[in-house]
């Protein structure tokens, strides 16, 4: 990073975009500029800065002080009082009373390791991931230790993949190690579709480079010398970082042939998906990437021995990538302290809906979804109680409150017979009926069904049609059961994770609020129920 | 047609000449026709470059929702409507977008300006409820905010 007594760090995202932000960026240079700060302030292009639903955000470090909604007519005032005389503008600062407020406390209650450099350091500037001790892993790991070492020191770690199922990652990296065809590769799932999760979008904005070191280290250990990185069609600014970010670390020696002057050769190429939540499961995301429909394929055999183009393949989300560089760098005894003993490390949650504070949060392991959302969350809006939540995204659990001291971690989650998934947290105060949430989840299980298996695209089919005779008030008595029934077929006859994930929703939505089910089956139509069943046509409008 | 021929010949020399290509080619080729969608040239256009049979083009072509082998609008506006937008409120949306494009989900307008979609989440969540015009994110909708979105496209951006 230049030296500069003041970095003015401005968040650029979609929010942030939609919010004018160029605008703003140009009005500070030229603020800076006008009072001759230049030598001093550095103002700095970053990913997000983790803060949702305040328009522009800008945080001026070292002071710690964050700016909400600044505009382009705002850049003179902070850089002359803030800037030049050492007075923060107190209208723009986000309000100092409630947690939202103190976006600097609340990121002190968060574990920041994957996202320790997003908004941090420009996303853009290679140089700034080197300064901060980025490339260190990879380097050491090519030059100081055996592919061997680094596999154990990722089994050591405990490491296990952040994309939802939790699979140990050094197990899966050593099956490809000893697997018997030479050609390998690895390939990051960047399909981020889980509903309520845009975790792997702010990794890819705010630091690609972590993300290409990780997948660096991965071939090296695996022996692969391709990449590739599958993003979603609509990631635009993703695509466009990530690429930019291979171009310069190719051009400084650090992936692409001889690594570090080294033997080892590894090259990392970005193809966009193209509309498709089924390509997030690993094997219809390699039929994806070798120009075919995503068709999940029939396990086993698994990717690790006949993944793309039948090789062996590593697949990694993008998050699980991320985690790599620390836990060589800092090593697997110091990862262990964070975290739970059988899963170590952190995880990026996205806390949303009705709470007072929206947005993305890392946290160690084992967080209770209690302190997710009172403290990094915010709470609820005042005078507000809450309903339920939905953890996991739309293949997640319905939980009730008395759920909330429910540990967030593979293992605690899974023996309340609920899934940590993506890390997706969709908080519902009273105000939301869980009928009706549950219908936009079988909607978006219909519309994202492959086709492929009967079980799931008939299922779907069916669970929608029975969502809505309770939506409507035309369920009867066999309506509840009917539910159980198809999900629990889908869960064990369906071919692939997506199928067999609905029982999840729609199980726990039933278990955990029944009085609200009765409701419906008594014919008692809620306010939201009613504007569905009005925009979908299913009532007279 | 010769002008056009060109212009595709040149997006096809951009892409490998193998099957993994498929994707990005087809992304590309309905990028340059300005209804949005792939013609039944461009479909063969890129069986024969990437070296698979036609069948296999289209089965990709169809299976994809970005994809259209129908003329769209000149933009496309894909409304979200997974559970953190439908609790933020994307039936407002879609009830302003449908009064103000005279269209229902699926449909384009008269002046083949735009098409109407609903779609999965797009990963903007933070900005619930959220919808793409092509490539730029529009979030924290509200009727206002869905009309001066439209209206703004509607001038040329």
């Amino acid at each position: 990073m230049r030296l500069a007594r003041t970095h003015v760090l401005v968040g650029v995202d979609d929010e942030a975009r939609l919010a004018g932000v160029d605008a703003v960026l140009a009005a500070l240079r030229e603020a800076v500029s006008q009072f001759d700060l230049a030598g001093e302030v550095q103002v700095v292009e970053t990913g997000s800065l983790g803060i949702s639903g305040h328009g522009v955000v800008i945080a001026v470090q070292p002071d710690g002080v964050y700016y909400a909604g600044v505009t382009p007519g705002d850049a003179r005032e902070i850089a002359e009082e803030h800037l030049l005389k050492g007075r923060p503008v107190a209208r723009l600062r986000l309000p100092t009373t409630a947690p939202v407020a103190r976006p600097a406390e609340v990121l002190g209650r968060q574990t920041r390791l994957v996202l320790a450099n997003c908004g941090v350091i420009d996303p853009e500037r290679i140089e700034e991931y080197i300064a901060v001790g980025g490339y260190e892993a990879l380097g050491r790991a090519v030059t100081e230790m055996t592919p061997e070492d680094v596999i154990e020191a990722v089994k050591k770690a405990g490491l296990r993949g952040r994309g939802g199922a939790g699979f140990p990652t050094g197990i899966k990296w050593s099956a490809v190690r000893t697997a018997s065809d030479p050609e390998r590769y690895v390939v990051c799932n960047a399909d981020e579709g889980e509903p309520g999760t845009f975790k792997d979008r702010l990794i890819l904005e705010g630091d690609p480079h972590k993300l290409l070191e990780g997948m660096a280290i991965a071939g090296y250990a695996v022996g692969a010398h391709i990449g590739i990185i599958y993003i979603r069609g609509e990631y635009a600014l993703s695509i466009a970082r990530i690429e930019r970010a291979i171009a310069d670390a190719e051009a400084l020696g650090i992936l692409g042939e001889r690594v570090f002057e080294t033997d080892f050769s590894f090259r990392v190429e970005v193809r966009p998906g193209a509309g498709a939540y089924v390509c997030g499961e690993e094997t219809s995301l390699l039929e994806s990437l070798e120009g075919k429909r995503g068709w999940p394929r029939i396990r086993p055999p698994y990717p690790v021995t006949h993944g793309l183009w039948g090789k062996p393949t590593v697949v990694n989300n993008v998050e699980t990538l991320a985690n790599v560089p620390d836990i060589l760098r800092r090593g697997p005894a110091w990862y262990r302290t964070l975290g739970t003993p059988t899963c170590p490390g952190t995880k990026v949650y996205t806390v949303l809906g009705h709470v007072r504070y929206p947005g993305l949060v890392e946290v160690e392991m084992g967080t209770t979804l209690r302190t997710l959302i009172y403290e990094l969350g915010g709470g609820l809006l005042p005078s507000r109680s809450l309903k339920g939540v939905l953890v996991g995204g739309a293949a997640g659990a319905f939980l009730p409150p008395r759920e909330l001291d429910a540990r967030l971690d593979f293992d605690s989650l899974a023996e309340r017979a609920a899934a940590l998934g993506s890390g997706a947290v969709l908080v519902m105060d009273e105000s939301a009926c869980i009928v009706d949430m549950l219908g936009s989840v079988l909607r978006f299980f219909r519309h994202e069904s492959c086709g492929q298996c009967t079980p799931c695209r008939s299922g779907t089919e069916v669970l929608v049609r029975l969502i809505s005779t309770l939506q409507t008030g035309q369920a009867d008595e066999t309506t509840l059961a009917q539910l159980i029934q198809i999900v629990d077929a889908m869960r064990v006859a369906s071919l692939c994770p997506l199928g067999q994930s609905v029982a999840l929703p729609v199980r726990t939505a039933l278990a955990g609020f029944q009085d609200e089910f009765a409701t419906h089956l008594a014919g008692r139509p809620c306010p939201p129920c009613a504007a569905t069943a009005r925009a979908l046509g299913w009532a007279p409008r | 047609m010769n002008k056009e021929q060109t212009a595709k010949d040149a997006i096809v020399a951009r892409h490998p000449r193998s099957p993994e290509a498929l994707l990005s080619l087809l992304h590309d080729l309905q990028t340059a026709n300005a209804r949005n969608h792939l013609t039944a040239d461009d479909l063969t256009l890129a069986a024969s470059h990437v070296g698979v049979p036609l069948s296999v083009v289209r089965d990709a072509a169809t299976f994809y929702s970005m994809f259209s082998l129908v003329p769209r609008g000149q933009h496309i506006i894909r409304l979200c409507e997974s559970p953190n937008c439908h609790l933020a409120g994307a039936w407002s949306a879609l009830d302003e977008l449908r009064r103000l494009l005279g269209v229902e989900v699926g449909e384009t307008t008269a002046d083949g300006l735009f098409t109407l979609e609903l779609t999965s989440c797009l990963g903007a969540c933070g900005v619930a409820p959220v919808m793409m015009i092509d490539d730029e994110v529009v979030g924290n909708l509200t009727p206002e905010r869905v009309r001066g979105a439209l209206a703004r496209y509607r001038r040329g951006r």
